[in-house]
């Protein structure tokens, strides 16, 4: 029951600056790396699922430090809500004996692959001219998307949702007893 | 007059606190100090409300259910039985918090403490009063929604960590359940969100107090499909096939003892509470009660809406039986998700009218309010009969293992 005057701490809350960030951005950096990190190095499949949404939080927190509060939240309610149950489905469908994180045969290919990914994410890290934003960030980013989704994103907005029809008919017509 | 100027003042906890950031920032304290300390005071304002509702809740839950059961309920501890909850507390705590032999540990472990996150969390975003709102998010109510999505992973952690069929199974019905009733949920509260335009749960307040009128005055079917959605993410009565006791013993919970189990038990409590206040505040005005909270409190009439509301749920959960698990999903799939649609579509055309023609107000809400109540009574009705119509799908005989002829992993392994 906080009784704190909204105008006032308003000016504080938008301009996000200062050690208290710093300390927010390298905590969440830390809490969702390592958490990625936990995901490959467990050998319990349930577990790592479990650290995988840890990352997943970690990352909206990040979000929330860019003040972009839409998407913060929009990631925990579909990744950590919704995609995580998908695994944890997954995961639980397949027999116990395989349920393991063990070395497969895959890891040279895959090593090879995560090797490219970082190699490209590097290479666009030190290729792109990072310049600081001149206007300072949006009051209120949900009605700023909201008018985007619907005026100049209009057409693939409406793709999208088509899309989504299609996948849930085929989902049905996959399930539907004879 | 300024007698009552005084109260005026003294009402609102807001005042209270904005004199202390004035003094402090008269001291000279940071900025960063001055909000830390702001926070924090919520903080303790919040966790203080949060768990003497928890021990207020369990006894009137319990002297309630003994009205509704014709019997007395807990009496004997205190007054009335007030320390009932005291009592069961300091029982359970004292009690071992057993972990079974098979179980993952740390999951086990962990699952009751991180339950209570969400819990305490959605919390924050409640408009206690004018100016009393912890963290006044602009996405309010999608907030909430995520913070209520996560609960099912945390619900899965404890049934898998268990290593018991019954806890196994009570969580996966958890998983589907809310997945399930998400989207009627989510549907309703976008139909609120879209009239009241702003997602910050302060704003949608505002609008109610600028409009002089609850919103559930125009969204009687979202007020009704929130309800009913939110019983059945609650686990409570009608819909607690995730611990039905007669089918699965305990549910997700079983191999809880002690002072974990106690956690399960009160974070449900908190939940309850936590949905009342969202009702409170989404549908019948949070703290504004038509002028009202000139005279009372507005964190106090906002703790009286969010006890009305707990009754209610009280009400549903102690005189509605269990439904069946097929039962449950039908309900969530075939009658919520159409009535939610046909709500989304309806408050869609009004508000588009509202805007278009630029009604003033007035004319135009007294009008949209009789029109949705008559709509949402022909709606149910109407649907209830077509669904009603329908001859219920007959279970198939349960086929055996064997017979679908899938390798089991045992037998696998051999």
């Amino acid at each position: 029951m906080c009784r704190c005057p909204r105008a006032r701490l308003r000016r504080e809350e938008a301009s996000l600056e200062g050690t208290g960030v710093v300390i927010a951005f390298w905590s969440l950096a830390a809490l969702t790396v390592g958490a990625a990190l936990m995901v490959i190095l467990v050998r319990n499949l349930l577990h790592a699922v479990l650290f995988l949404i840890l990352s997943f939080v970690g990352v909206a927190g990040l979000y929330i430090t860019l003040s972009a509060d839409f998407v913060a939240v929009v990631q925990v309610l579909i990744y950590a809500g919704a995609i995580a149950v998908l695994m944890i489905f997954a995961v639980m469908l397949t027999p116990r004996a395989s349920r393991d994180n063990a070395e497969g045969l895959l890891q040279v290919p895959a090593l090879v692959l995560a090797g490219f990914v970082v190699a490209g994410v590097t290479f666009v890290v030190l290729e792109t001219d990072w310049r600081l934003a001149s206007r300072g960030s949006f009051d209120s980013t949900a009605t700023a998307i909201g008018e985007a989704l619907l005026s100049p994103f209009v057409l693939p907005f409406e793709i999208a949702s088509v899309l989504l029809v299609a996948a849930m008919v085929g989902a049905i017509v996959l399930v539907r007893e004879e | 007059m300024s007698l009552l100027a005084r109260w005026y003042d003294f009402r609102d906890l807001g005042n209270a606190v904005g004199g202390l950031i004035d003094a402090l920032r008269d001291a000279g304290a940071p900025e960063g100090l001055i909000y830390a300390i702001t926070g924090l005071l919520g903080a303790v304002g919040i966790l203080t409300f949060v768990g003497v509702a928890a021990l207020i809740n369990v006894w009137l839950e319990r002297r309630l259910m003994g009205r509704i059961q014709v019997r007395r309920g807990p009496n004997r501890v205190g007054p009335f039985g007030l320390l009932q909850p005291v009592a069961d507390a300091i029982k359970l705590i004292q009690k071992e918090a057993l972990i079974p032999r098979r179980a993952d540990g740390v999951v086990f472990t962990l699952a009751p403490i991180v339950i209570f996150i969400p819990a305490i969390l959605a919390f924050a975003v409640l408009p206690w009063g004018e100016r009393m709102v912890l963290a006044d998010l602009n996405v309010g109510v999608l907030y909430l929604l995520a913070l209520g999505s996560t609960t099912t992973i945390i619900i899965f952690m404890a049934g898998y960590a268990s290593d018991n069929k019954y806890a196994l199974l009570g969580s996966m019905r958890v998983i589907a359940m809310l997945i399930s009733y998400e989207i009627p949920v989510v549907l309703a509260l976008l139909a609120v969100v879209a009239f009241a335009g702003s997602m910050s749960l302060s704003d949608i307040v505002a609008f109610q107090q600028t409009h002089n009128s609850w919103l559930f005055f125009f969204q009687p079917l979202a007020l009704l499909i929130f309800l009913l959605g939110s019983t059945v993410e609650l686990n409570r009565t009608p819909a607690d096939i995730a611990e039905a006791e007669s089918e699965i013993v305990a549910g997700y919970h079983i191999e809880y003892s002690g002072i974990k189990a106690g956690l399960f038990l009160a974070v449900e409590l908190v939940n309850a509470v936590a949905v009342s206040a969202i009702l409170a505040a989404l549908f019948l005005g949070g703290w504004w009660t038509f002028g009202l909270e000139e005279f009372v409190p507005g964190w106090l009439l906002f703790i009286a809406k969010i006890y009305g509301c707990y009754f209610l749920l009280i009400l549903i959960r102690y005189t509605l039986p269990r439904f069946r698990v097929d039962q449950l999903m039908a309900f969530a799939w075939k009658f919520l998700l159409p009535l939610s649609i046909a709500n989304i579509l309806l408050v869609a055309l009004e508000v588009f009218i509202w805007r278009e023609y630029e009604i003033s107000a007035g004319i135009v809400l007294p009008i949209y309010a009789v029109v949705n109540f008559t709509l949402a009574g022909l709606l149910i009705a109407g649907w209830g009969r077509v669904m009603g119509r329908q001859y219920e799908r007959v279970p198939k005989h349960p086929r055996m293992v064997n017979e679908i002829d899938v390798p089991l992993p045992a037998r696998a392994s051999t």
